[in-house]
C-alpha cells in the first residue's frame, strides 16, 4: 500500500542561516556574522544528507531548497558539494528543481553563473518592493534598480525566476500597490510570491507595533481589497494564484513548495530547519537546532516528534487547503480515521466559501481570504 | 458550668473593613485563648474566600476566659457575625444568642450604611452597645466627627466609646472591661428543663452535623437524649464542648453559656436554624424562632465542559449540606445543555459559592444572567413564582406581575449625592428620605430589587468612587409593568438572556444588549442579526459584521508546526464558547452583556 507521503513526493530543504543584514520584519531563523568558515559548514550540511539518507532510505528526490537566511551568499562550492552528495545517494527526477533564494544585489548578480554551473535551476529573489523609499523602510539593502539589473540578469541565465514582493505595506494605497504590482508583472517572470506585510512578534516591526509605532499599516478592509486586487491583476496577466500567496504561469509552479503544501515528505537540513519523515511506517516531525554555532558543533536534530493521525489529518489540511487545487477528501478522511462533518462542509458550502464533493474539498476565492477560520471548522468535534 | 453573672455573650456590629476581624483576634490573643504561635490573622474567618475578600461569612464562635479587673474570672461568649447584606439574616439570628454588641465604628471613615443595617438588627434584639472607634493610630482618625455622627445617625449614647487601635493593641483592655461592667450578664434557670436555641448548625466530615446552640434554662450533657421541638426528632447527644475557637468538649453546658453538641445528624437540612431543643420527654414554651433565609436571586450555572455535569452536581450537594440558604434544582439549556438552577441570598452570596465550585472543585462555569423572583397572577387567579424569565408563561394566560422591591438606604459624601441620585432614578427608584449628618447624605429609596440585583452596587461604587455605602432590605411585592425581553442571535433565541424588564426601559436595555453582543461575539464567516424582541416584536437590532480576512500570508514547511498548534489553540478557544445555531456565542457574554453603563 502507498503512505500517505507519496501523495505530495519528497524533497529536500537546505537552510542558511545568515544574512549580511536582519530586515525589520523577518522572523526567520538567520543570523548575521562577522566570518563563516564555509568548509566546516559544507563538511556539516554534507554530513546531514547522508544522515538523511540512512533514515529514509531510497528515494527519489522531486526538489532541493536552498532557503535562509541569504543562501546565495554561499560559496558555490557548498552548494556543489550538497547537490552531489544528494546525487551520490538519492535518486532524483528528471526534471529536479533546485531552487536557491537570492537577494537582488551586485553580489549576488557575480555568483549566478557559478551557481547554475553547479546544478541550480531556479532563483527566488527577495526584490521586496518596487519603491526605493519603501525599500528602504523594510531594511532591504539593495536598490530597484539593482533589483530590476539582478533580475534580467538571472532571467538570462536560469530556467526559471521568481520573485517576492511584500504589499499592504506602510502608507500604501491600492492605487500605488495596483501599478506596482502591474510593472512587476510585466517583467518577464514566471512565478511571483506576494505576501501581505505580516507584523510578527520578535522582530522589530513586531517591538515597534506593540510600542504603537508602526503607523500607516492597512485596515483589515483594505487588507482585504488589496488580497482581493491581488487575485484579479494576476489572473488577468495569466499567473493566477495556485496557492494563497503564490502565482505562477503554466508549468512553473514551485515543485519544491507543492511538496509542503501537498503534504508530502521532506528533509529540513540545517539551523533551524523542520522536517516531515516517514520511516518504519511512522511519520515524525523533525526539528533542527536554531543557533548556528550549535548546530554546526553540538547536537543537531533536536525534535522528533512522532504524529499521530489525527496531527497528521490536521497538518495535511491546514497545508493542502491553501492551494487552489484543495484537498483530496478520502486522504483527509483516511488519515483522520473518521468521515469529515458533514454539516460543516454542508454550511461552508452555502455561505459559498468552498466547494466539495466526494472527491475534493476546495476553498474558493471567498474563502481564501478567511482560511484560519474555515479550517477549525472541519476539525470540530 | 459557669455562673450566670460571670457570663457576658456579645457580637460585634462594624462595616466591612472597619476592623471587626482584626479586634476580635486582638481580643483573643490578649486573653491568650490562643497560643501566640497559633495565632493568624481573621482567626475566625476560616474559609480562603472569607480571607481573600476580607468578610466574614459564617458566623464563628470564641469562648474566651477574661479576669476582671473585680477579680472575678469572666467567661466571654463572642459570636462573629457577617457584616453584607446578603448575610443580614445570620447575622439577625446570631443577635438572638447574644445579650450585647460592641458597635465598631471606623474613627477615619465614620458610620456607614451596614454599620446602621446591623446596629439596628442589634438594637431589634434588646442589646446594649457598646461603642468602639477603631484606628486611632491613623492620622485621619477623627473622633469627635464619628461620635457626633453615632449620636446623630444612630441615637445613641457615644459618650462611654472606647477609642481603640486594634492594630497596636491600645484600648484592648479597656475594651474587654467595658465588656463586663457595660454589658448585661444572661438570665436563666440551671434547675429548670432544658431550652436551647439552635443557632447555627453545619457539616464536619468527621463528626458529622455540628450544632450550635445557646443554653437558655436547664443543663446540656453529653449522653442526654434531646428533641428538636419543631419536627419532634429525638438524638442522642454524643458531644457538647466550646469553641476557643477550636472545639474543645466539656461536660456541660448551663444557662447563659455558648457551645456546640454533636448527635449523628447527618444532614444540615435536618436541623433547622432557631429551634428549640429541649429533653426527649419535656415539653417547654418554645423559643419565637427565625423565620427561614429565603433566596432572593437566582441564576443558571452550568458546567463549561458538559461532560463536568455529574462532578458539579456533587459540588452542589455538598455545599448545600452547609448552606441551607442555598437552593439548587436541575435546568436544562437548549443552548447551554444540563446544570442547576440555584437560589441565593444575594449577589455576594452568588459569587462566592460560585467561586468555592469553580476553586475547591476545579469545574469552569457559566453563570447566566441572575433574576429576582417575580410573582405571576394568572387569569385562573393562580400565582405562580418566576425563577427563570425563560420560563414565562405565555402573556394571554396573565393576568398581572408583581416585583420584589428593597428599601436602600445610601451613605454618601455630599460631592456625589448628585450622581447617585441619578442612579437610583434610573433604575426606577423612588425617594423615601433624604438627611444630612455632616458633609453626608443619607438617601433612603424604595427600588426594584430586579433593577439592583445585577450591578447597581459596581455603579455606585464607580460613580461615587468608592465613598457610598449601601445596604437593603426586602419590602415585598409590588405590581408593574414588566415585560419578558428575549434576545436572538442569528435569528435563534437564547435563553439564557432573555430578561425581564420594565416596559418603559425595554427599548433602551434591547438596545444596549444589542450593542454589547456585537462587542462580546467574534465575528464569524457570515454577518449575524443580533435582536432584541418583546413576544414577536423586535424592538432593536445589530448585525455583526462578516469576518473580511483572516488568513496566514507565509506557510511553508517549517511552518507546518507552529500553525497546527495555533489552529490547535484556537479550537479548544471554541470549546470555551457555546454554540448557539451556527454562532459561538463566548461565555462572559452571558454576564457582560447585561451590565448597563449608563
Amino acid at each position: 500500500m502507498a503512505e500517505d507521503w507519496e501523495y505530495g513526493g519528497f524533497g529536500i530543504y537546505v537552510h542558511w542561516p545568515f544574512c549580511a543584514a536582519k530586515c525589520p520584519y523577518c522572523d526567520f531563523n538567520s543570523h548575521v556574522r562577522p566570518s563563516v568558515d564555509h568548509a566546516a559548514w559544507a563538511d556539516a550540511l554534507v554530513e546531514e544528507i547522508d544522515k538523511g539518507f540512512d533514515v529514509v532510505g531510497d528515494r527519489i528526490v522531486r526538489s532541493v531548497f536552498f532557503g535562509g537566511g541569504t543562501p546565495s551568499l554561499m560559496e558555490p562550492d557548498t552548494v556543489a558539494r550538497i547537490l552531489d552528495q544528494i546525487a551520490k545517494r538519492f535518486r532524483q527526477t528528471n526534471q529536479i528543481e533546485v531552487t536557491l533564494e537570492s537577494n537582488p544585489t551586485s553580489v549576488e548578480m557575480g555568483k549566478f553563473q557559478d551557481f547554475r554551473k553547479v546544478g541550480v535551476n531556479r532563483i527566488s529573489m527577495g526584490v521586496q518592493a518596487l519603491n526605493d523609499s519603501d525599500l528602504r523602510r523594510l531594511g532591504r539593502m539593495h536598490s530597484v534598480a539593482e533589483a530590476r539589473a539582478a533580475f534580467d540578469i538571472a532571467r538570462s541565465t536560469f530556467d526559471r525566476v521568481s520573485f517576492d514582493l511584500i504589499y499592504a505595506r506602510q502608507d500604501q494605497t491600492l492605487a500605488q500597490w495596483e501599478a506596482e504590482l502591474t510593472s512587476a508583472l510585466e517583467m518577464a517572470v514566471d512565478h511571483l510570491s506576494l505576501y501581505q506585510l505580516t507584523i510578527e512578534p520578535g522582530t522589530v516591526f513586531g517591538t515597534r507595533h506593540a510600542r504603537g509605532q508602526l503607523r500607516g499599516l492597512p485596515s483589515e478592509d483594505l487588507g482585504a481589497d488589496m488580497f482581493e486586487l491581488t487575485q484579479d491583476i494576476c489572473e488577468g496577466y495569466g499567473m493566477p494564484a495556485y496557492e494563497v500567496s503564490n502565482h505562477a504561469k503554466p508549468d512553473a509552479q514551485s515543485q519544491h513548495n507543492l511538496v509542503y503544501w501537498r503534504y508530502g515528505d521532506y528533509l529540513g537540513i540545517g539551523p533551524g530547519a523542520h522536517g516531515r519523515v516517514t520511516t518504519h511506517g511512522a511519520r515524525f516531525a523533525t526539528e533542527e537546532e536554531r543557533m548556528p554555532e550549535a548546530w554546526l558543533n553540538g547536537s543537531r536534530r533536536i525534535v522528533t516528534e512522532n504524529l499521530t493521525q489525527d496531527v497528521q489529518a490536521w497538518e495535511m489540511a491546514l497545508m493542502g487547503l491553501r492551494l487552489r487545487e484543495g484537498i483530496s477528501r478520502q486522504r483527509l478522511e483516511e488519515l483522520q480515521q473518521r468521515p469529515v462533518d458533514q454539516g460543516k462542509v454542508q454550511h461552508l458550502i452555502e455561505i459559498g466559501l468552498i466547494e466539495s464533493d466526494s472527491e475534493r474539498i476546495i476553498v474558493l476565492k471567498q474563502g481564501v481570504m478567511v482560511l484560519n477560520a474555515i479550517i477549525p471548522e472541519l476539525f470540530d468535534g | 458550668m459557669t455562673p450566670l453573672k460571670n457570663i457576658r455573650n456579645f457580637s460585634i456590629v462594624a462595616h466591612i473593613d472597619h476592623g471587626k476581624s482584626t479586634l476580635a483576634d486582638r481580643l483573643i490573643q490578649s486573653t491568650q485563648t490562643v497560643a501566640d504561635r497559633d495565632m493568624k490573622e481573621q482567626l475566625l474567618d476560616s474559609m480562603d474566600i472569607e480571607r481573600e475578600r476580607g468578610i466574614t461569612i459564617k458566623a464563628n464562635t470564641v469562648r474566651i476566659d477574661y479576669t476582671g479587673a473585680d477579680g472575678e474570672a469572666y467567661v466571654l461568649n463572642l459570636i462573629d457575625t457577617p457584616g453584607h447584606v446578603d448575610f443580614a439574616y445570620e447575622v439577625s439570628r446570631s443577635m438572638r444568642a447574644v445579650e450585647g454588641s460592641l458597635l465598631v465604628v471606623d474613627s477615619t471613615q465614620g458610620v456607614e450604611a451596614q454599620t446602621l443595617a446591623n446596629v439596628y438588627q442589634a438594637i431589634d434584639a434588646d442589646h446594649e452597645i457598646v461603642p468602639v472607634f477603631n484606628k486611632i493610630d491613623l492620622p485621619a482618625s477623627d473622633i469627635d466627627r464619628v461620635a457626633e455622627q453615632v449620636e446623630d445617625v444612630i441615637g445613641i449614647d457615644a459618650s462611654g466609646a472606647i477609642p481603640v487601635s486594634a492594630k497596636t493593641g491600645e484600648g484592648i483592655q479597656e475594651t474587654l472591661e467595658a465588656i463586663v461592667t457595660q454589658l448585661p450578664a444572661p438570665e436563666g434557670d440551671p434547675d429548670a428543663t432544658l431550652k436551647a436555641m439552635l443557632v447555627d448548625s453545619w457539616y464536619d466530615a468527621y463528626l458529622g452535623v455540628i450544632v450550635l446552640i445557646r443554653v437558655m434554662d436547664g443543663q446540656l450533657k453529653k449522653g442526654q437524649k434531646i428533641k428538636f421541638m419543631s419536627n419532634g426528632t429525638v438524638h442522642h447527644v454524643d458531644r457538647i464542648g466550646v469553641f476557643r475557637p477550636q472545639m474543645e468538649a466539656i461536660d456541660v453546658l448551663g444557662p447563659g453559656e455558648i457551645g456546640f453538641l454533636t448527635a449523628s445528624i447527618k444532614q444540615v437540612r435536618d436541623t433547622r436554624v432557631g429551634d428549640t431543643i429541649t429533653h426527649e420527654r419535656k415539653e417547654v414554651e418554645p423559643l419565637p424562632g427565625f423565620k427561614p433565609a429565603q433566596p432572593v436571586v437566582f441564576c443558571g450555572l452550568f458546567p463549561v465542559d458538559s461532560a463536568q455535569f455529574e462532578d458539579l452536581r456533587e459540588a452542589i450537594d455538598k455545599l448545600a449540606l452547609n448552606d441551607a440558604s442555598f437552593s439548587f434544582e436541575m435546568e436544562t439549556s437548549a443552548a447551554l445543555g444540563f446544570g442547576f438552577r440555584c437560589g441565593f441570598l444575594g449577589l455576594l452570596h452568588l459569587e462566592v459559592i460560585r467561586d468555592r465550585i469553580e476553586r475547591e472543585y476545579d469545574i469552569e462555569l457559566i453563570t447566566t444572567a441572575p433574576s429576582v423572583v417575580y410573582h405571576i397572577f394568572m387569569k385562573d387567579g393562580s400565582m405562580i413564582e418566576l425563577h427563570n424569565p425563560a420560563d414565562m408563561p405565555d402573556l394571554s394566560t396573565v393576568d398581572h406581575l408583581e416585583e420584589p422591591r428593597i428599601k436602600a438606604t445610601i451613605l454618601v459624601p455630599d460631592e456625589y449625592l448628585g450622581d447617585v441620585l441619578k442612579l437610583c432614578q434610573d433604575r426606577r427608584g423612588i425617594q423615601l428620605d433624604l438627611t444630612y449628618a455632616g458633609s453626608r447624605a443619607m438617601a433612603v429609596y424604595d427600588l426594584p430589587l430586579n433593577e439592583v440585583v445585577f450591578d447597581f452596587y459596581d455603579r455606585l461604587k464607580s460613580v461615587t468612587k468608592g465613598y457610598a455605602s449601601f445596604d437593603y432590605q426586602l419590602e415585598g411585592y409590588r405590581e408593574d409593568n414588566l415585560v419578558k425581553m428575549s434576545v436572538l442571535v442569528n435569528d435563534e433565541p437564547v435563553d439564557a438572556l432573555s430578561m425581564m424588564v420594565h416596559r418603559d426601559r425595554a427599548e433602551m436595555r434591547g438596545r444596549a444588549m444589542c450593542e454589547k453582543l456585537k462587542d462580546l461575539i467574534p465575528r464569524h464567516m457570515f454577518k449575524i442579526p443580533i435582536q432584541a424582541a418583546i413576544g414577536g416584536k423586535v424592538i432593536a437590532r445589530e448585525t455583526l459584521s462578516a469576518l473580511r480576512k483572516d488568513v496566514t500570508a507565509k506557510c511553508y514547511g517549517g511552518d507546518a508546526t507552529r500553525k497546527r498548534k495555533l489552529l490547535e489553540k484556537q479550537k479548544a478557544g471554541k470549546k470555551k464558547m457555546r454554540q448557539f445555531g451556527k454562532v459561538d456565542i463566548p461565555q462572559e457574554a452571558f454576564i457582560s452583556a447585561l451590565k448597563m453603563d449608563g
